[in-house]
């Protein structure tokens, strides 16, 4: 037992370290939930803010387990034709009017209706197999010959009859195409959903997923995150910035700061060549950081006290 | 599926979460490939199986501590053992005894034994066995924690322990009696913790479940101020679900009902051959609402309510927009908008409230202010006891609103028999609403308000 779960640790340190060379620092709730996910064949649905990187993780998923990224927009309106498949109605046209002779030349050669009709039922479904299947996002997924990481991005935004449909796939990896028949996944994918809780999805649907709410980070965490995508931001800069941030957290705001904004405030500050953050600095790129007039208003007026604040926390010398 | 795990099912669901079969199914699946020795991975993992959304992750960490939390039982460590204390340092520490060292030796029955040896794994094991034994998992009310934990402490076997305490007094071997009767005091004060906790963990559910449901029914002016806190979080919740169940459906398909128009436009691609379908669809609006709230001193009672029903209201319908009135009327929702429910309320009542109520003076305003806003996709709810201390009550601007919004409903707090008695004017209004109903419990308001959204 102890041994086996010895493993099962090991594992999750695996993945968590797989990410992170895919360059995504997870916690170690992410890490379970991306290893239960392969071994209970699962699909995960990841809610939380945005921006705290709830589509990266698919990505960074593919590229750890080498799979292709296989990613579908929801949106409402999307309907099965946009994303399981739709048959290539130009190339049938086209085909049946540059066969048009032959076929007309082939059925000459009968006599009798009765026989007419046996030879074009002998041509089969010609025209409703495979060849003129255009497969979309979710037939691809199945169809992958060495399985695949599905993205279903943002499923709260579609109608619920499509999250309805979707269930077929997230349980049994198979669809069911009436011309065709059932086409089940030689290696089931594995199917990332995102939500950012615009709607309140189906408990059928929330059944069959593992549920990770990825939360804003904690410093530790968030200093990682920037080490990792903004390299070039030196040490002081970066424990600097990120406090900056934590402390915006706490203050009540129309939207708070996620970690995407954090990373691209790093980019900026590391562009404007600072070393450490200035109230001037810290006042003119504060658009960076919040999205609404609003908040950067009340922001502003405390912008010096936390800069200051900040500041001391790391140079109490000073 | 592994005792452990059935009767944290028990607990979580006691707890409010909704887990179905299914998701039992698969937290064993998954405790079979992570198991039980590493606590940060069973919570990681139970969490991810469990708890599928915000709220239910905040009452899983709850409960999973409550339920895997176990404080060692502190036994007295006897002298010629006190090198051996007891591990856990949590615990308050017990003095240790000057007994001799026959108390093990004079202890026959094996609760005795444990004791006597401090061996506090032993004693909380048997404690786990013993709860199990006597189904503590049914524990249901606080009254019954007295009779469990009597219950358990037999199991545990508690008579003969009292026995082993006779025959060493008896024997006139005093101290190791003593140092037996405090550890006899230190389990009975640790079966009785176990029975809180047990409580907590599956009793609280069922009694916060009763709770609701009384305070559902029960009239608002009626209410108790100490049920205050609670009706709250149920309006919110009231809110929150109407509005999820009415935003979800959006557009239904008509089958049946060719675009022709559509259709044709859509086969040019295809030299005009008709190739794809197109059905017609038929667009279902969300709500607009706009409402008008009275916050006069009649409805004192019933106002903060009302105030936070649709605070929920605005927070999940986008287009809501509010209106407060005693005689004048002023429009609140940027403050609902932008301020915690406690603040906004705080503001509305400072700035409008409690005046006399004067309903054509508002009505006015509103007819000058609002009026334009409102189109045949609005829905009108005003909430008011329609008592306008015998003022003009202006139903004319009720009978505009009425032909301009696709509906106007009128919720009364005072009951229908005393709707026109005094200065009330809600005959008055009545025909030009399309419905006017009394509502003074969160059932009301729910009917009603489902009714609406329902269109």
């Amino acid at each position: 037992m102890t041994d086996k779960n010895q493993t099962t640790l090991d594992a999750v340190e695996a993945v968590i370290a797989g990410l992170a060379g895919a360059g995504y620092i997870a916690s170690r709730q992410i890490g379970t939930a991306l290893f239960l996910a392969r071994h209970l064949v699962k699909p995960i649905l990841v809610e939380g803010p945005a921006g705290v990187g709830k589509t990266e993780l698919a990505k960074a998923a593919a590229a750890y387990l080498a799979l292709p990224l296989i990613r579908m927009q929801c949106y409402e309106g999307l309907d099965e034709a946009k994303a399981l498949y739709e048959w290539k109605y130009g190339k049938q046209l086209l085909y049946t009017q540059i066969l048009k002779d032959k076929l007309g030349q082939s059925l000459r050669e009968t006599d009798g209706l009765d026989a007419a009709l046996a030879r074009l039922q002998g041509f089969g479904d010609l025209f409703f197999s495979e060849q003129f299947l255009e497969a979309r996002p979710l037939l691809r997924a199945l169809q992958a010959p060495a399985g695949a990481v599905l993205l279903v991005d943002e499923v709260d935004k579609s109608d619920q009859e499509f999250e309805a449909f979707l269930l077929e796939i997230l349980s049994d990896y198979q669809v069911t195409i009436p011309e065709i028949g059932t086409i089940a996944a030689q290696v089931p994918p594995l199917v990332i959903l995102t939500s950012n809780n615009a709607r309140n999805l189906g408990d059928a649907l929330k059944r069959r997923c593992l549920h990770l709410h990825i939360g804003f980070p904690d410093a530790k965490l968030e200093e990682r995150i920037v080490a990792v995508r903004v390299p070039d931001a030196a040490p002081r800069l970066r424990r600097q910035l990120v406090d900056f941030v934590q402390r915006l957290r706490g203050i009540e705001l129309k939207k708070l700061p996620s970690v995407s904004e954090t990373i691209d405030w790093a980019r900026v500050l590391v562009l404007l060549h600072a070393s450490q953050l200035e109230p001037d600095l810290v006042q003119e790129t504060l658009n960076v950081l919040l999205k609404y007039e609003e908040d950067v208003a009340a922001v502003s007026l405390q912008v010096p006290a936390l800069t200051y604040q900040v500041r001391q926390r790391f140079e109490p010398a000073e | 599926m592994s005792e452990p795990l059935l009767r944290f099912l028990q607990a979580a669901r006691g707890a409010g979460l909704r887990i179905s079969v299914a998701e039992g199914l698969d937290a064993v699946k998954a405790l079979a490939l992570v198991g039980y020795d590493d606590r940060a991975l069973l919570k990681d993992t139970l969490a991810l199986v469990m708890a599928k959304s915000a709220e239910e992750k905040a009452r899983f960490d709850a409960v999973f501590e409550l339920f895997f939390t176990r404080q060692a039982i502190a036994v007295p460590a006897t002298a010629d053992r006190a090198q051996n204390p007891p591990p856990d340092a949590s615990a308050e520490p017990a003095m240790p005894l000057a007994a001799g060292s026959d108390a093990a030796a004079g202890a026959a029955s094996p609760l005795g034994r444990m004791i006597a040896a401090s061996d506090a794994a032993a004693l909380a094991a048997a404690l786990e066995i013993a709860g199990e034994a006597v189904g503590i998992a049914n524990i249901r009310f606080f009254t019954q924690a007295g009779l469990y934990g009597r219950r358990i402490l037999e199991q545990m076997g508690l008579l003969e322990l009292e026995e082993d305490i006779r025959a060493l007094g008896a024997a006139g071997d005093g101290e190791a009696a003593a140092a037996l009767l405090r550890g006899r005091q230190e389990v009975e004060r640790a079966v009785r913790a176990f029975v809180e906790r047990q409580l907590a963990l599956y009793a609280e559910g069922e009694a916060e479940r009763l709770r609701d449901e009384y305070l559902q029914a029960a009239a608002i002016t009626s209410l108790d101020r100490r049920d205050l806190d609670r009706m709250r979080k149920i309006v919110r919740a009231l809110a929150k679900r109407l509005a999820t169940k009415h935003t979800r459906v959006r557009r239904r398909h008509r089958r049946g009902h060719l675009d022709v128009r559509r259709m044709l436009r859509r086969s040019m691609a295809y030299d005009g051959i008709l190739f794809q379908t197109h059905w017609k669809q038929k667009k279902i609006d969300r709500p607009k609402v706009v409402a008008l709230c009275d916050v006069s001193g009649s409805v004192a009672a019933v106002t903060e309510f009302l105030l936070l029903f649709l605070y929920g209201l605005s927070e999940v319908l986008h287009d809501t927009r509010t209106y407060v009135f005693c005689n004048r009327m002023a429009e609140v929702s940027d403050i609902l908008e932008r301020h915690s429910f406690a603040e906004a309320f705080a503001t509305i009542t400072r700035d409008f409230a409690f005046g006399s109520s004067n309903y054509g003076s508002a009505l006015d305003d509103f007819r000058r202010d609002g009026l334009d806003a409102i189109d045949s996709k609005t829905t009108v709810l005003i909430l008011g006891d329609a008592r306008g201390n015998n003022t003009a009550p202006r139903s004319d601007i009720i009978k505009s609103l009425s032909e301009r919004a696709k509906r106007v409903i009128w919720l009364n707090p005072e009951f229908k028999s005393s709707w026109g008695t005094g200065d009330s004017d809600m005959p008055r209004y009545r025909p030009y609403c399309h419905l006017a109903t009394v509502c003074n419990s969160v059932k009301h308001l729910e009917t009603v308000v489902n009714d609406l959204l329902e269109r």
